[in-house]
């Protein structure tokens, strides 16, 4: 017995694999995979969303340790999952949100989002999506006030112009003169650089395409949310627009614009809220797929990535319930 | 249980809605504002209190068997009372509280201490615990209504009287009047009352 107690030997549960990979390394190769698609942001609206970024992710460092010291939880701020929520919430902002906006948001995720629930891991939705869907019930007006792009260092005249985002612009032609009206006019090329109105980090559909293929390849995640979640939209937006093209958009427009790029490739993904299973995440990504384009045709708001993943993570607990991988080395009933 | 601890176990300890989780319905769709709250609580409390005395009342002679029909025929007299003098005297708050007036009829706290204090305890004692359960329900109920309608419209009102007004500059979270932020503020009362309670032991 003394012997043994000297080996000090560990006995848990399985999976007993040991890796290379550690939760600092995931967050940071995350945190890279945005950085074009921020880059782009901060080309596009200047130094208000350099000052966005900063605010979200040091209040969301701020909350998570003086969250995790009132719960006595050991503090845990240098895994780098609080500097990532922050990033992705302040993705999802539009440049000229005011402080107080960006503050309470950062705050709501940490806190509300993600520490209530246990902290890491134990979360149901996606931290930065909950924050993002309370701030937009909460102060809609501020949240969609989108400004225009601004190139960097370009001379204008005014300090900013505001205006719609393309989907935005969507709805509001279809309500006005039931057709698609102006949103024939809108340039692929801008909406794939991102030199349209919108959240700082959603605009830049060809940057964060890249930063997802990079994280594709280095499989931090999997194909198969992104895959159906995109194919998905565009699957039921081609089929209303071959049927009526003057009223419904093309499935290019719908899957370059609004924040679908990022929806699917970095929220959507989220390990803690999504299905184990590859199957499981087919049918996960097909869900958010047709709840955004149901939003997106029907719904009252322009946009529904973020109600469609959360809707989903709801879900995840249940599809993990029902599709399960292949036990190997079972007797096959009856067998 | 002495006389006094019946009574104060149902603000704190027995709280009906933060602890022993029933009248959530009521709790949660009246608690816009902090007027609303409070003229659910108080019409509740009212009934709560006359159904447990009649009840404690009769209790030796109704059978076993048809007990509750009993009961809510009971409750539902004390109802229809509330329902009409509400109606009459305060028109607002009567369509701002609207199917939950008659609704109060299968409100769980009143038949739920029907059913477990009233129908076992002596007539005294079941007038505290109505007492004590319904000023529990109502404060709970108008804390929940005045955090949010502070949070949510920059005001708190209470039977007409502004106690607090935030003004122009505050920038109500809408999130808060809404049926989501009834749930969030719920969640936030029942932590904070059970730390209340670990705390004094």
């Amino acid at each position: 017995m003394e012997k043994l107690e000297e080996l000090r030997l560990v006995v848990s549960s399985s999976p007993h694999a040991q890796s290379e990979e550690t939760i600092e390394k995931i967050m940071f190769y995350v945190i890279l995979a945005l950085m074009p698609a921020a880059g782009v942001g901060i080309y596009f609206f200047g130094f208000n969303a350099i000052r966005v970024i900063l605010l979200s992710v040091v209040t969301a460092i701020i909350s998570e340790a003086l969250m995790q010291k009132a719960m006595g939880r050991r503090v845990a701020v240098k895994d780098g999952s609080a500097v990532l929520t922050g990033l992705l919430l302040a993705m999802n902002l539009p440049s000229n949100a005011p402080w107080w906006l960006v503050v309470i948001g950062s705050a709501f995720a940490i806190v509300i989002g993600k520490q209530v629930f246990g902290g890491l891991g134990f979360n149901i939705f996606n931290p930065a999506l909950v924050a993002r869907v309370f701030l937009i019930i909460s102060w809609p007006v501020q949240m969609t006030t989108w400004p225009r792009p601004l190139p960097l260092f370009s001379k204008a005249l005014v300090d900013a112009v505001t205006g719609a985002t393309p989907l935005g612009l969507l709805k509001a032609e279809l309500l006005l003169k039931d057709n698609i009206g102006e949103v024939a006019n809108i340039s692929m090329i801008d909406l794939i650089i991102g030199n349209v109105g919108g959240s700082l980090g959603e605009v830049s559909a060809i940057a964060l395409l890249l930063g997802g293929i990079f994280l594709i390849y280095r499989n931090y995640i999997s194909w198969h949310i992104p895959a159906s979640f995109i194919g998905t939209v565009i699957i039921i937006s081609g089929l209303f627009w071959i049927i009526d093209p003057t009223r419904y958009a093309g499935p290019l427009f719908h899957t370059m614009s609004g924040g679908l790029m990022l929806g699917a490739f970095f929220m959507a993904t989220d390990y803690v809220t999504s299905p184990i299973t590859s199957r499981g995440m087919l049918i996960f990504g097909f869900g958010c797929g047709l709840i955004t384009i149901l939003i997106r045709l029907f719904g009252t708001y322009p946009e529904g990535v973020s109600f469609a993943i959360l809707l989903m993570n709801m879900v995840t607990p249940l599809i993990d319930k029902y599709i399960k991988p292949t036990l190997f080395g079972e007797v096959k009933e009856g067998a | 249980m002495n006389r006094w601890q019946v009574f104060i176990n149902g603000i704190i300890k027995e709280n009906p809605v933060l602890v022993l989780l029933i009248g959530l319905c009521p709790t949660l769709a009246t608690s816009g504002s902090a007027n609303d709250g409070f003229g659910m609580g108080i019409a509740a409390t009212f009934v709560l209190i006359a159904s447990n005395i009649l009840i404690s009342a009769v209790r030796k002679w109704t059978p076993d068997q048809i007990r509750i029909p009993i009961f809510i025929i009971i409750i539902s007299t004390f109802v229809t009372i509330v329902d009409y003098t509400m109606h009459a005297a305060d028109p607002v708050l009567y369509a701002n509280l609207g199917v939950f007036v008659p609704l109060i009829v299968v409100n769980c706290i009143i038949l739920g201490r029907a059913e477990a204090f009233a129908y076992k305890n002596d007539v005294l004692s079941s007038t505290l615990d109505g007492i004590g359960m319904g000023l529990g329900f109502t404060l709970t109920i108008t804390v929940l209504g005045a955090i949010r309608e502070i949070i949510g419209n920059g005001t708190v009102t209470i039977l007409n009287y502004e106690l607090i007004n935030l003004g122009e500059g505050f920038m109500p979270a809408l999130v808060f009047i809404m049926p989501p932020g009834a749930f969030l503020v719920m969640g936030l009362l029942i932590a904070a009352n059970r730390l209340l309670i670990r705390k004094r032991g």
